[in-house]
């Protein structure tokens, strides 16, 4: 297959999942039952999650719970500032200057 | 339009720090698909027409081993499929725009624009011009995203690799999810859907974000109806 005819359907693709669900439940075709609308609160929390815990505690492909995994501190001392500051800001810097003292240590 | 602009605006500033975490990411990927022999438009383009940063890895990796066209479209699908999740839990916010509005919002809808805006959507719920904030910070990232694309092919991986700018993805998405949890089935959700994706990170595609994410979901679900039955809510 053609590497531009791959790209276009591979694009059309991705577009049409982002769109799927955004056009069927938006039209008020039909009703969205209680029950997913609940479910659908607890995208953000999980998904978002999926996303942070590999980040912390994957280093280069293995599981690392150690003090040594400056990520995974940084991470920890960000997640306290994010909890007690509910700053973005504040937090990411935090975070940042965290693991960059770590990683002089 | 002050409101319109002032709402992008505000999506753009959310996104910020997310284009930081982004940039190398960009950069890294327009020099692997030249490594990968990808001719220099169709590197760049791939960051317009498929605009989705795990597929377009996943797409070079497979270009370089010269797997056959049919089987790329389908991985693409696959390491995307999440973006579905995205779509569903968005909708409720994005009903009542016009077909050509909710077409602009999915095709800039990536995991970095996904995340300021439900955030914000769910604290402060449907506005009038609420969409512009989606607009904005997908609309950031995807200029973001072209520009460390080409940086990327014109100069290789040029940034150094113990400047971890990538750590500000993660910490920025702690930033907006700790907020979020603020009763117990939240919590529970975010925990079971971490432990998950981490027992489950060697599956392929992105798999495992998407069993971790539904698990999350299941959990967090489970644990609001048996509160609510209870007759609490």
């Amino acid at each position: 297959m053609n590497i531009w005819l791959v790209l276009i359907l591979g694009g059309l693709i991705t577009f049409g999942m982002r769109f799927s669900l955004i056009y069927l439940l938006g039209e008020g075709r039909f009703e969205v039952p209680e029950t997913m609308s609940k479910a659908l609160h607890y995208v953000p929390p999980a998904v978002l999650s999926a996303i942070i815990f590999p980040e912390l505690f994957y280093r280069a492909d293995a599981l690392d719970i150690s003090l040594g995994n400056t990520r995974l501190m940084a991470g920890i001392i960000a997640i306290l500032v994010a909890w007690f500051s509910k700053n973005t800001l504040v937090t990411i810097l935090v975070g940042m200057v965290a693991l960059l003292i770590l990683q002089l240590l | 339009m002050s409101e319109a602009r002032k709402m992008f605006l505000e999506g753009v500033r959310a996104e910020i720090p997310l284009l930081i975490g982004v940039f190398p990411f960009g950069m890294i990927y327009g020099a692997l698909a030249l490594d990968a022999g990808l001719s220099t438009s169709a590197a760049q383009l791939m960051s317009s027409i498929v605009f989705a940063g795990s597929a377009q890895f996943v797409t070079t990796q497979l270009v370089s081993e010269n797997a056959p066209g049919f089987v790329i479209v389908l991985t693409i699908a696959v390491v995307n499929l999440r973006h579905m999740l995205y779509s569903a839990s968005l909708a409720p916010y994005l009903k009542n725009l016009s077909l050509r509005w909710k077409a602009l919002l999915s095709y800039l809808l990536t995991d970095e624009a996904y995340a300021p805006s439900i955030i914000k959507y769910e604290k402060d719920g449907l506005q009038p011009f609420s969409h512009w904030f989606l607009f904005g910070a997908g609309f950031a990232l995807w200029f973001n995203w072209q520009i460390c694309t080409a940086l990327g092919i014109f100069l290789g991986a040029a940034i150094p690799e113990e400047w971890p700018l990538d750590f500000a993805l993660p910490l920025t998405f702690i930033a907006m999810v700790v907020p979020v949890l603020k009763n117990r089935p939240m919590v529970a959700a975010a925990l079971s859907a971490g432990v998950v994706a981490l027992l489950a990170y060697n599956l392929p595609f992105k798999l495992g974000l998407i069993l971790a994410a539904l698990t999350g979901i299941l959990v967090g679900t489970i644990l609001e109806g048996k509160k609510s039955s209870g007759g609490t809510l």
